[in-house]
């Protein structure tokens, strides 16, 4: 009895913890009864992500939300107010750089946001006076930031280009400024765009080649590092290959060069050459190595798209015609494969090298296409085959027919 | 030549009566009218059959019914054994040719009321026989584990589930489990080599037997017209008479299976993956389809009951009066035609073919 008696105490005990009514931050049971814009943050912050760790107002603008009084937004109370712009960045780093307060929340998140941010181009103009420019709040929002990952919050990845577009593709914001407001249009012509609206979230978007809180354009020599995160073949071979000097004494930005910056399109392979599309021939021109080189890599990958196209062709001949050709068909997916090693290759610069690859390819599609010629001879076999057995049907068929007419003609005599 | 073949049937004779065999081919006669062309498909079913048996029991020594090697075992069969595309072909197509004949069959027994008594059983050993042949196929389709064949086994089987009281069961019977897994594909391997070849041995003997000994039906229109004496009852021998002429019909099949073999190998597809997403047009094979659309086309909700439900017990309904019809027409069994039955033959047929149709479309 004694024990049952207890069993339900603790249960009404718990229950009454779950259910206990969190105690009145005035905050915002005041701002909550104010009208426009001094009700917006009691209003925005119930989604904030501040708030779903268990922080209120106070934690971030200082008071008593225990005060019911206007004494509450007291300096007596410890009550910072509103930053200004000049002061956001330190003011959200009183916890995002305190390792220890963060810790309490999220072990994983960094906490050197602030220090990055001040070498950021952001960073030095708002030191220099310069509020036009991009602080914590610009990107994240103001009493409705949601983590990173939320796919509403402006710095999801998602999110991150027309975030940065608020501003950057703004002419008037941009006046004064030396960069282009073109960017993010070009970059929503390009590939890596295309991906991340697919839903590829590992697409890269503007803070992935420019950083986020330490923003910058890349410096010319360090364009190939950068695209190198990701193409980490392309910028092996193009550091090893004569071009990666030659731009540097240049002036050059590697990749960007042939593939430019924001407006990153999908490659093709008359780039590669003297053709009318290549690029190769912005810079070389008819005597030179560089020129010569492009001429035979645009030949070699041209002699193994033939050789790849023959192959194909023939066994979907076969393959239509019924024929089994999975086999062979599988083995050309190495040509394929030799294909994209060459196109890679490309970025080493060394024809001798592409071609190897190349040839590979041609040998494989070689066997191939051998493969769909002796799959239509069987198909031509085994059609005369047929042939020969209709003749055979059709004797046997007229045979049986002559014997029944003999055989009732007999029996009507 | 005659001394030895008189030779060996007295042989044979003297040991189990074989000349009352040759007696009965003798004596067995078919009647002459204008319905005497279907008489033919009963045999070319069987013939079919045959077929199905020995390009079965060919694959068999090359098939592996495990969800690991089947495709590849059906793919190895098709380009590495020699003229294994020609018996995997013949087998896939005669499948369905035996099912089209054996439809013809059972619709021009039908509609010439060759159910009546005392054709009964010939006529309910022939419905079960079609049952099984269904079976064949349904159970043979996913034999080769390929990626249309997986999901409408899924489709199929889960109709099965959706019967009440006995539907889970059912489903999990067919299956060896919740889904379609290995385990039904070993299962409907059985199902495809031993327990139908079993039942259809059994019926099929049964089904002879009572032609034999019952002979061929005559329409009642042409007995009418015998008895009233505006036609005369005319027969034709069975042996050679008859059989020649099944004999030519046989030749032909096998040119027509022949000639699909080699223009139109049946083809393999991709192979089963459990986890992928089932593709668009999944859809059984053509005898099915009419069950299919159905099924389709029925809304979610019919009174209390589930649309599907409503169809599958429909069918259901359908099936066993189709296959009882013979005590249902019994008047028939008196030479009295009941349009009733015609007209419900009529709507079946059209019924059948106006739904494949509709979704082939």
């Amino acid at each position: 009895m004694k024990i049952t008696a207890t069993a339900v105490a603790l249960f009404l005990w718990a229950l009454g913890s779950a259910f206990a009514v969190s105690p009145q931050d005035s905050c915002v049971t005041c701002h909550s009864a104010l009208e426009g814009k001094q009700a917006e943050p009691a209003r925005l912050f119930a989604a904030d992500v501040h708030r779903q760790v268990g922080l209120g107002c106070a934690d971030c603008h200082g008071g008593d939300p225990k005060d019911e009084s206007m004494n509450a937004m007291s300096r007596a109370k410890g009550f910072r107010g509103a930053p200004k712009k000049a002061q956001v960045p330190e003011f959200c780093a009183r916890c995002h750089a305190d390792i220890a307060y963060m810790r309490r929340f999220n072990p994983k998140l960094r906490v050197d946001q602030l220090s990055q941010y001040l070498t950021s181009v952001h960073g030095k103009r708002l030191k220099q006076g310069d509020t036009k420019v991009a602080a914590c709040v610009d990107c994240h929002g103001v009493h409705n930031m949601l983590p990173a990952s939320d796919t509403r919050s402006p710095v999801h990845p998602t999110n991150v280009a027309s975030t940065c577009a608020r501003c950057h593709a703004d002419a008037e914001h941009m006046k004064g400024y030396k960069t282009p407001t073109d960017q993010v249009a070009r970059y929503l012509k390009s590939v890596h765009a295309e991906m991340l609206a697919q839903g590829d979230t590992a697409a890269p978007t503007c803070s992935t080649c420019h950083g986020n809180h330490g923003a910058t354009p890349p410096g010319v020599t360090s364009v190939a590092n950068v695209c190198g995160t990701c193409h980490v073949f392309f910028e092996q071979l193009f550091v090893k290959s004569p071009h990666q000097a030659a731009f540097a004494r240049m002036g050059l930005p590697g990749c960007v060069e042939c593939h430019s910056n924001h407006e990153i399109v999908k490659p093709a392979d008359d780039w590669v050459g003297v053709g009318a599309k290549a690029v190769c021939v912005n810079c070389h021109a008819v005597g030179d190595k560089g020129y010569a080189a492009a001429q035979k890599m645009a030949g070699d990958l041209a002699r193994l798209k033939t050789f790849l196209g023959r192959a194909e062709e023939i066994l979907g001949t076969a393959e239509r015609s019924g024929m089994g050709v999975s086999g062979p068909k599988v083995e050309l997916t190495n040509a394929h494969e030799a294909l994209v090693k060459a196109r890679v290759n490309v970025h080493s610069f060394n024809e001798p090298e592409v071609r190897k690859l190349t040839e590979q390819g041609v040998d494989i599609a070689q066997k191939a296409y051998q493969a769909g010629v002796v799959a239509l001879r069987e198909r031509d076999v085994r059609r005369k085959g047929l042939g020969i057995s209709l003749i055979f049907i059709v004797l046997a068929v007229s045979g049986l027919y002559l014997k029944i007419r003999q055989i009732e003609s007999g029996s009507r005599t | 030549m005659a001394s030895l073949y008189r030779q060996i049937l007295n042989w044979l004779d003297e040991r189990f009566g074989a000349g009352a065999v040759e007696d009965f081919l003798r004596h067995k006669t078919v009647p002459i009218h204008r319905h005497t062309i279907w008489y033919y498909f009963g045999g070319m079913t069987l013939f079919l059959f045959v077929i199905q048996v020995l390009t079965g029991i060919l694959l068999l020594l090359y098939y592996r019914p495990t969800p690991d090697d089947a495709f590849e075992s059906v793919q190895h069969i098709m380009t590495q054994v020699r003229f294994g595309w020609l018996i995997r072909s013949v087998h896939s197509w005669s499948a369905n040719l035996m099912i089209f004949t054996a439809f013809v069959h059972m619709f021009s027994v039908y509609f010439l009321k060759g159910y009546r008594k005392p054709r009964e059983l010939t006529w309910i050993t022939g419905m079960l026989l079609f049952f099984v042949l269904l079976g064949f196929g349904f159970s043979g389709y996913l034999l080769p584990w390929n990626t249309l064949a997986f999901f409408a086994t899924k489709v199929g089987t889960e109709m099965a589930g959706a019967i009440p009281v006995l539907g889970k069961w059912l489903l999990v019977f067919l299956r060896g489990g919740e889904e379609v897994t290995g385990a039904t594909l070993t299962r409907f391997f059985g199902f495809h080599v031993a327990v139908l070849p079993g039942l259809a041995t059994v019926l099929l003997a049964m089904h002879l037997l009572l032609v034999q000994h019952l002979g061929m039906s005559v329409p009642p229109g042409v007995e009418r017209a015998t008895a009233e004496g505006r036609a005369t009852a005319r027969v034709m021998p069975f042996f050679p008479n008859f059989l020649l002429r099944d004999i030519i019909g046989w030749y032909v099949a096998l040119g027509v299976l022949g000639a699909l073999a080699a223009i139109f190998p049946w083809e393999l597809g991709t192979k089963a993956d459990l986890f992928a997403p089932a593709p668009a047009g999944i859809r059984p094979e053509w005898y099915f389809l009419f069950m299919f659309q159905t099924l389709k086309l029925l809304p979610a909700r019919i009174f209390f009951l589930e649309g599907e439900l409503v169809g599958l017990l429909g069918f259901s309904l359908a099936a066993a009066i189709w296959v009882v019809v013979p005590f249902l027409d019994y008047r028939a069994g008196f030479g009295r035609v009941t349009r009733f039955f015609t007209g419900l033959g009529i709507f079946a047929l059209g019924f059948i073919v106006a739904m494949s149709f509709l979704a082939l479309w």
